[in-house]
């Protein structure tokens, strides 16, 4: 048995999107930009999903631009920003301390650029105040850029609230929404951003398609330069398949959004209380509330996250210790270092992040299973920890 | 029955792997990542084994022959254990082995402790050397490797009785062409790879300048002639090794070769061929297999170093796990840092560092 808790990594492609996918791959070959009929056919498939992805955040289909994904429209939205803005003499660039790494990242390259950079602190449960950034706006800021909701604690972020405060100041505004889009309701127009992100393999589409968001009349330059694709925001052939996938997925999500998150948030709760009810030294890192539905990140005392993490795996039961991005490192999470947690601490939590298929019973399971494994890591060690 | 490999990503751990999942055992593949991999600014930039490529080919065979596979990050281990001991060793005027360190500090004891919390009763490698239990005495015993060529046991002789009692070493008994030939037979990709040389962190071969990164290490210093006469001067003592005859930068008439080193006067000292003869040792940090040392005046076959080819010995253990060791011949380059390794017939007795 295999028992999937990883979602925030990537998620199952639902089987409606396979079938879609399969069906484009067979019959829709067309480049998207030829005049002919096999043209028409993909750039019916780009249409719809254009439209399908445009319901499902409250936008309209012009300000949808396809990427290869989060990553791609992160990047896009800042150096597009900042190349775009350049003239103006704006210089300055804020972002909060626990953004996914494609946004932190793309920061430090724009700092060798020649950009100053603010990085705005959270708080202890991992949610950004906004006095920090009233403090941290200038008159030369050019972009905020604040996640919706975070990747690795779930925690969602006061977007309406900041993104006013930077307006107020002549700053746009994006949000990476990759980990809240198709799990809670997001509207562009509610959250008053000028770009967010998303990414169809986060909520059960398929690798290599996402989207910006560029609400109309916002100044980005493209970053990808070649042919007229995407109304010349997006240069390169379209990958249709995908683009069609992410519109099946966007389209499924926005159908049991409703109902799909009070379950998740029922079966995340039931995990997290359980494990805090049955495993001695065991905290909740971040804010429950807001939280998207399906996340939670709890640290072990006196468990090496790596190690818990693959005794679970050769159990069945798949999990993480942070982001999947920054596996490999021994780096603590900079998001739990961004909250003030002790150093220990940010080395053994582990991330449950639950989706579509995941069971009550899957749930007890892994409940059964985490007090004999902890312990067992515990002995090895020596530690002792007090219930 | 569960057993943790640890794969390397070579021909020799990849069928260890392989044979041991064909026996029908429950097998997990461990590979260690021992340093930073990033292209990061600051990274560090070292590794001829344990590199990218080589976890990717460790990832692809565990998939072939189907069994999971996880990378643990030991960099903090192997910068405390295998690069510290590496650095303070060369500081000190002595020619250190840190494969030694790497088996019986990380494979056979930060990876053992893996191997626990995964429920695995044993941690296999692929070296060449042999493990069995003495009927006799019920200890077990460390052999060699039973390819001569390829026999790794002289880098295996810290491991003591509770090490071996969790010691599986799937290819000890087999030849590095047969060894290839299952490789090749289980459709492993990695069957003609290279085996792996000198020291594998050290990527280049430059050890002198790889110590210089990790550390500052002192300056120029003189040559001096066995008589204490200054002859030259050196770039440090890092650079040296007893036996050592190229780079000395000297014009002599006759070869001369690095026959000593004295970090404390940051001297190196030459001599001629003969000057590098010894017929004694001391060596601490003794550790003798079965847990007892033999008694004084126990003949042995000796060892100074991996390629060395082994000359008759005999040894008087001291207290202090120390042992005394006088050959029946001179020996030639007797390194202190190395280890010097005993074997009675093919079954190893111990070792100790060469003082």
């Amino acid at each position: 048995m295999r028992i999937y808790f990883d979602h925030n990594a990537t998620t199952p492609v639902d089987p409606g999107v396979v079938q879609t996918m399969a069906r484009i791959l067979a019959e829709d070959f067309g480049n998207a930009s030829s005049v002919h009929h096999f043209g028409q056919r993909a750039k019916a498939v780009l249409d719809d999903a254009r439209s399908l992805v445009a319901t499902l955040i409250g936008a309209e289909p012009s300000e949808i631009v396809f990427t290869s994904g989060g990553t791609e429209s992160d990047n896009f939205a800042l150096r597009g920003v900042a190349d775009a803005l350049e003239p103006t003499g704006r210089r300055h660039l804020i972002a909060s301390s626990i953004e996914h790494e494609a946004v932190l990242t793309t920061f430090k390259a724009l700092a060798r650029r020649g950009w100053r950079t603010t990085l705005l602190p959270v708080d202890s449960t991992g949610i950004v105040q906004p006095a920090d950034l009233a403090a941290a706006l200038a008159d030369d800021t050019a972009l905020v850029s604040v996640m919706h909701a975070n990747n690795e604690i779930g925690t969602v972020q006061p977007i309406a609230e900041v993104a006013r405060l930077a307006h107020d100041r002549g700053a746009l505004f994006h949000t990476d929404a990759v980990q809240s889009v198709g799990k809670i309701p997001v509207d562009v127009k509610r959250l008053g951003v000028d770009f967010l992100s998303l990414s169809a393999h986060k909520f059960n589409g398929p690798k290599g398609a996402g989207a910006l968001w560029i609400k109309r009349g916002a100044r980005v330059t493209a970053i990808l330069t070649g042919g007229k694709h995407e109304r010349s925001r997006r240069a390169g052939t379209e990958n249709v398949p995908a683009i069609g996938g992410l519109g099946e997925a966007a389209r499924l999500a926005a159908a049991k959004l409703t109902t799909e998150g009070p379950r998740l948030t029922a079966l995340r709760n039931r995990l997290e209380e359980a494990i805090l009810a049955r495993v001695p030294g065991t905290a909740i890192n971040g804010a429950r509330e807001p939280r998207v539905p399906n996340t939670t990140n709890i640290s072990f005392e006196a468990v090496e996250a790596e190690s818990l993490l693959i005794a679970l795996d050769l159990e069945g039961v798949a999990v993480s210790t942070g982001s999947a991005c920054s596996s490999g490192t021994l780096e603590p999470s900079h998001v739990l270092r961004a909250m003030g947690l002790p150093s220990p601490r940010t080395q053994n939590s582990i991330r449950f992040s639950l989706g579509a298929g995941n069971t009550e019973a899957e749930v007890d399971f892994v409940v059964s299973k985490l007090p004999a494994l902890v312990e067992k890591l515990r002995s090895l060690t020596g530690a002792r920890v007090r219930g | 029955m569960r057993v943790v490999v640890a794969m390397s990503g070579g021909v020799d751990s990849s069928v260890a792997a392989a044979l041991l999942a064909r026996e029908g055992h429950d097998v997990i593949g461990l590979s260690m990542q021992l340093y930073d991999h990033s292209d990061r600014e600051g990274g560090v930039r070292f590794g001829t084994c344990c590199t990218i490529d080589d976890l990717h080919d460790a990832r692809r065979v565990a998939a072939r022959i189907g069994i999971p596979h996880y990378i643990v990050n030991f960099e903090r281990q192997f910068a405390d254990t295998v690069i510290a001991n590496f650095v303070t060793e060369y500081s000190s005027g002595r020619t250190p082995i840190p494969c030694v360190h790497c088996n019986g500090d990380l494979k056979f004891a930060t990876l053992v402790a893996r191997a626990e919390g995964m429920d695995a009763e044993f941690v296999a490698t692929g070296h060449y050397a042999r493990v069995d239990l003495d009927p006799e005495t019920g200890r077990y015993r460390l052999k060699r490797g039973a390819d001569p060529a390829r026999d790794q046991s002289y880098f295996l002789f810290t491991l003591d009785q509770a090490q071996l009692s969790h010691a599986m070493f799937p290819i000890g008994h087999l030849d590095k062409a047969v060894v290839r030939e299952h490789a090749r037979e289980l459709g492993l990709d990695v069957a003609g790879k290279p085996d792996s040389h000198e020291i594998c962190f050290v990527a280049d071969g430059d050890h002198a300048a790889f110590l210089e990164r990790q550390a500052p290490m002192a300056g120029a210093g003189a040559i001096r002639d066995t008589a204490g006469a200054v002859i030259g001067r050196h770039e440090g003592v890092h650079r040296f090794t007893v036996g050592q005859r190229k780079g000395l930068g000297l014009s002599s008439p006759i070869p001369l070769y690095v026959v000593g080193i004295d970090a404390d006067a940051n001297s190196v000292i030459v001599g001629p061929k003969d000057a590098l003869e010894r017929t004694e040792l001391t060596a601490s940090g003794v550790n003798w297999i079965s847990g007892v040392g033999p008694e004084s005046g126990f003949r042995v076959t000796a060892r100074i170093r991996h390629r060395h080819r082994e000359a008759g010995a005999t040894i008087d253990p001291r207290a202090d796990a120390r042992v005394h060791v006088t050959f029946d011949e001179p020996q030639t380059a007797v390194a202190p840092g190395q280890a010097v390794v005993f074997y009675d017939g093919d079954v190893v007795v111990g070792g100790g560092w060469i003082d």
